[in-house]
């Protein structure tokens, strides 16, 4: 889903002659057509689904489900895109552009609020901010009021409070996005502009943000793609969404079929406004690469200046994840969940990450080489492929796990008939039934990252540098390991970092698709959630959260090393 | 990156086997396997004490949605033996459409009444709960409420209540269809709408809380909440003491009581276990666990009520047909599309 066409084509009139058409090609190209198959799966159930009949649903929904619920989504959505660019490109322009105190500390602060599932934030928050919270009883102290009724708080269960929450958890999508990129633009550009008497900020409008626009793009393509796949931390806030009519009209209206309908539009919707905003920096894709492969220099603040950036960069992490995150350490405490363990934590532990990082791993394969195909072979076909490939991300994940099972029981048939035939016995539902269903469904949700992520790191290489592997006889399987995927290390770690993150967090297609007696981090917190008791799920929050803190440090510190163009690298 | 990958797959690949193995042999044992909508934190207990009396062990997916589709796409191979869900809709909507199988069992129809099964034993009732009104100590004297009342204007700004198509409402609003009609219900459900403190959000428990903070004076939320806040969790003591439970009913009817219940799949692999679950669900002792742990109105008669639950009143529970809340459903959700209930 996530723009195909530009970014993995460095522009638009320079093409490198087509590599000949060897098995390397083909095996990467194949990699692309199996992730398509793979993501295709679902849309196409989805769309056999919709061919459904509605009777009169629709003239009801046209009336009055779908023009509330349009507004209401365009405007979180218009709220979430705006709030999240500006934390997250601010903070990545600040950290990478400027040294202050603190900045080493923010560089792996700042992606923590990933690690924290929307939904519980949203519960935090309204326990901290509503009127018997803290917050308000404070003021109640203060101003000697008595009850609610007596001042006017903004509620936090709004749209605009919903804007607010969805953008303090989802800016580093953008965040992670744009410092992987301000990190390659490298010195080259940045000391000549410096040279010529540009001013830090002067710098950033003119080159270093246009010059980021492909990757804010894709951050803040995924912040609001996670928007709309959001329902629980919606219904709570009371924002009636599109995704939460898919649901209504599923489940209360009644009708299968219209839900798969709405969901259609909602995909339509979607790749009009991705398509939109590749159309709007048409003309604009350039390559830059320098060739020493430092970063550039940082500028150090001085004075009160320091302590501003500091504390501007700060405040995204206390809102998004230390407050969140403090107040669920509270709650472990003050509930003695760490004395009262319940150990069968460790085993949800171990199988959340087992099914995350094998997840993580076949994701970033199958999109990385998807994308590498298409630079490659720049077939149409493939194109379409990868298009395809990453449209698990626009499918909400409820919806996708619905479409999903269709899918995998046919495949399950055909081996236990397969199987049945030799042996005289069939074995059942070997995928439905087992965690492989889990593991499908996390690759083609999080495709849509590997592939948007390897096209803004892959768009950054110059076309020359293909051109003089070929001319000195590399094969694609050779270019691709020696050229490409080193020179994508910043933008292959980024794309781990969130797969692997929001593999831990999935809840909707987990809880549909699990196997008998599996649980994970995030289903264990839901079941008390859905129980208006969120916080007995406290400690098992912070569990996602420590296993996600590991590799957010692991990659930033690494790609934040001076030097990291592997590919360059003696 | 490749070598990272690699080192990562084989380490994980000898869990994620694990899982994998032990997922498909769990279909074929003489288990019972159970899809739930229920907590599954909530009826554990019921389960451990069920494989503790007969040796059966119990299997479980929980999840909020979906389930019936999926027991249907898994078709004749589905491990699945029995549904637990909650909503008299979800009930009914899994009877007709095909996953199950009638029950029939002689013991369970002595045990729950007419009134809370499937004439043709496709379901049974486990458990009810009441939609009721939590109400500010303080502020409302009044003792008695009718649902019909909510929509009177003397409750102007002082009404809380979550989203209108949650399934609770959803339910409560079918319910006030089969007794007045769609007209009038429309026309309740707008008067209900101009008295709102605010829009529809948060879950009951906020919706109590909303009560005790002064934001509204009247709340709409099901009973085992208020329990659970009053008896299970310290910190939220003071929102049940700043208000009290009153079991509303309908002018010419009771309490608007809604049922947790099962039904058999038609591809049970464990039939013999399965039938043997579901009459144990319905046995004394689950009862009773039913009435303590989760604060829920046993189905089976003669069973005790927890004492909290008790102490709302005794349940005149509605006696309209229960089937009929199932009906409208579908009605009930247009309504609140119609009023705009949740803009």
């Amino acid at each position: 889903m996530i723009d195909a066409g530009s970014a993995g084509w460095p522009s638009k009139n320079r093409w490198p002659a087509r590599l000949h058409w060897r098995w390397q090609t083909a095996a990467i190209g194949a990699t692309a057509v199996a992730a398509a198959a793979l993501a295709g799966a679902p849309l196409l159930s989805l769309i056999v689904l919709a061919f459904g009949d509605t009777g009169d649903l629709w003239a009801h929904l046209a009336r009055y489900v779908i023009p509330p619920a349009l507004v209401q989504t365009a405007l979180l959505l218009a709220g979430v895109a705006a709030t999240t660019i500006v934390i997250g490109t601010g903070t990545a322009w600040t950290v990478t552009t400027f040294a202050f105190p603190g900045r080493d500390a923010l560089t792996w602060l700042l992606p923590l609020p990933l690690a924290i599932p929307t939904y519980i934030v949203a519960y935090v928050y309204v326990d901290i901010l509503d009127a018997l919270g803290p917050v308000q009883s404070m003021l109640r102290t203060i101003f000697g009021w008595r009850s609610a009724a007596d001042y006017r708080f903004p509620n936090i269960r709004s749209l605009g409070g919903a804007i607010l929450l969805f953008s303090f958890v989802l800016y580093p999508y953008v965040y992670l996005a744009a410092r992987a990129m301000f990190q390659t633009q490298g010195r080259l550009f940045t000391e000549a502009a410096r040279m010529l008497g540009a001013q830090p900020w002067e710098l950033a409008r003119r080159i270093t943000f246009p010059l980021a626009r492909p990757a804010i793009a894709v951050g803040a393509a995924l912040a609001l793609l996670e928007t709309l796949n959001d329902i629980g931390a919606s219904e709570y806030l009371g924002v009636q969404t599109l995704t939460l009519s898919i649901f209504t009209t599923w489940l209360n209206r009644g009708s299968l079929a219209g839900a798969a309908q709405m969901a259609c539009l909602l995909l339509l919707i979607v790749a009009a406004l991705i398509g939109l905003e590749r159309y709007g920096r048409q003309r604009r894709a350039f390559t830059a690469l320098d060739t020493d492969g430092r970063l550039a220099s940082r500028i150090t603040l001085a004075g009160p200046r320091r302590w501003i950036a500091a504390c501007a960069c700060f405040l995204p992490v206390v809102l998004g994840f230390l407050l969140p995150a403090g107040y669920l350490l509270r709650e472990v405490i003050g509930r003695g969940l760490l004395a009262g363990f319940d150990t069968n934590l460790v085993r949800y532990t171990v199988i959340t990450v087992a099914l995350a990082s094998t997840a993580t791993a076949i994701t970033l394969v199958m999109g990385f080489l998807a994308v590498l195909a298409l630079r490659y072979t720049k077939r149409p076909t493939i194109a379409g492929c990868v298009n395809i490939a990453g449209i698990g991300y626009a499918i909400p994940g409820t919806v996708l796990a619905l479409g999903l099972l269709s899918p995998l029981v046919l495949v399950d048939d055909a081996i236990s008939a397969l199987i049945r035939a030799f042996t005289g016995h069939g074995i059942g539902l070997l995928l439905t039934g087992s965690a492989a269903a889990l593991v499908i469904a996390y690759v083609i949700r999080f495709l849509a990252i590997a592939i948007g992520f390897a096209q803004a790191g892959f768009s950054r290489v110059p076309i020359e540098l293909d051109d003089v592997a070929r001319l000195l006889g590399a094969e694609a399987g050779t270019l691709a390991r020696t050229v490409h995927l080193p020179l994508a290390r910043p933008a292959i770690w980024g794309a781990a970092l969130l797969v692997f993150v929001d593999c831990l967090k999935e809840l909707p297609a987990t809880l549909l698709l699990r196997p008998l007696n599996v649980e994970t981090l995030s289903t264990y917190i839901y079941q008390f959630a859905t129980r208006g008791s969120f916080e007995q799920g406290s400690l098992a929050a912070l569990i996602i959260v420590a296993v996600g803190i590991l590799p957010v440090i692991r990659i930033t510190r690494y790609t934040d090393a001076a030097t990291f163009h592997g590919g360059v690298r003696p | 990156m490749k070598i990272v990958c690699v080192r990562a797959l084989a380490r994980t690949g000898v869990a994620v086997s694990a899982i994998i193995v032990g997922g498909s042999a769990l279909a074929q044992s003489g288990d019972v396997n159970v899809y739930t909508y229920r907590e599954s934190k909530l009826i554990q207990p019921l389960f451990d004490a069920f494989a503790k009396d007969t040796g059966i062990k119990v299997n479980v997916i929980s999840a909020s949605s979906g389930l019936e589709q999926r027991i249907k796409t898994e078709g004749a191979n589905s491990p699945a033996d029995v549904l637990l869900t909650v909503d008299i809709g979800r009930l009914e909507e899994a009877a007709r459409s095909g996953i199950t199988q009638p029950i029939k069992s002689d013991l369970l129809d002595k045990v729950v009444a007419p009134q809370y099964r499937d004439p043709e034993g496709h379901w049974y009732g486990v458990s009810m709960r009441a939609r009721v009104a939590y109400v500010s100590k303080d502020r409302v004297p009044q003792t008695v409420l009718t649902y019909e009342e909510l929509a009177d204007p003397k409750w102007k700004g002082k009404i809380c209540i979550r989203s209108g198509q949650h399934i609770y409402n959803n339910a409560l609003i079918a319910a006030y269809i089969a007794h007045h009609g769609e007209a009038k219900a429309e026309e309740w459900l707008k008067g209900v709408k101009a008295n709102l403190a605010q829009k529809p959000s948060g879950g009951d428990r906020e919706t109590a809380r909303d009560v005790a903070a002064g934001k509204c004076d009247i709340g709409i939320g099901n009973t085992y909440y208020w329990a659970l806040m009053n008896n299970n969790e310290p910190d939220k003591k003071a929102w049940a003491d700043a208000t009290k439970v009153i079991l509303p009913t309908f002018q010419d009817g009771g309490t608007h009581v809604n049922i947790s219940g099962v039904v058999l799949a038609k591809h049970a692999p464990n039939k013999a276990n399965a039938m043997k679950f579901i009459e144990w669900l319905a046995s004394e002792k689950a009862q009773h666990m039913h009435a303590d742990l989760n604060y829920e109105y046993p189905v089976r008669a003669g069973i005790e009520l927890n004492p909290t639950i008790a102490g709302y009143g005794k349940l005149n529970a509605d006696p309209i047909p229960i089937s009929k809340i199932a009906d409208n459903k579908k009605a009930a959700a247009n309504l609140v599309d119609k009023v705009g209930f949740d803009n």
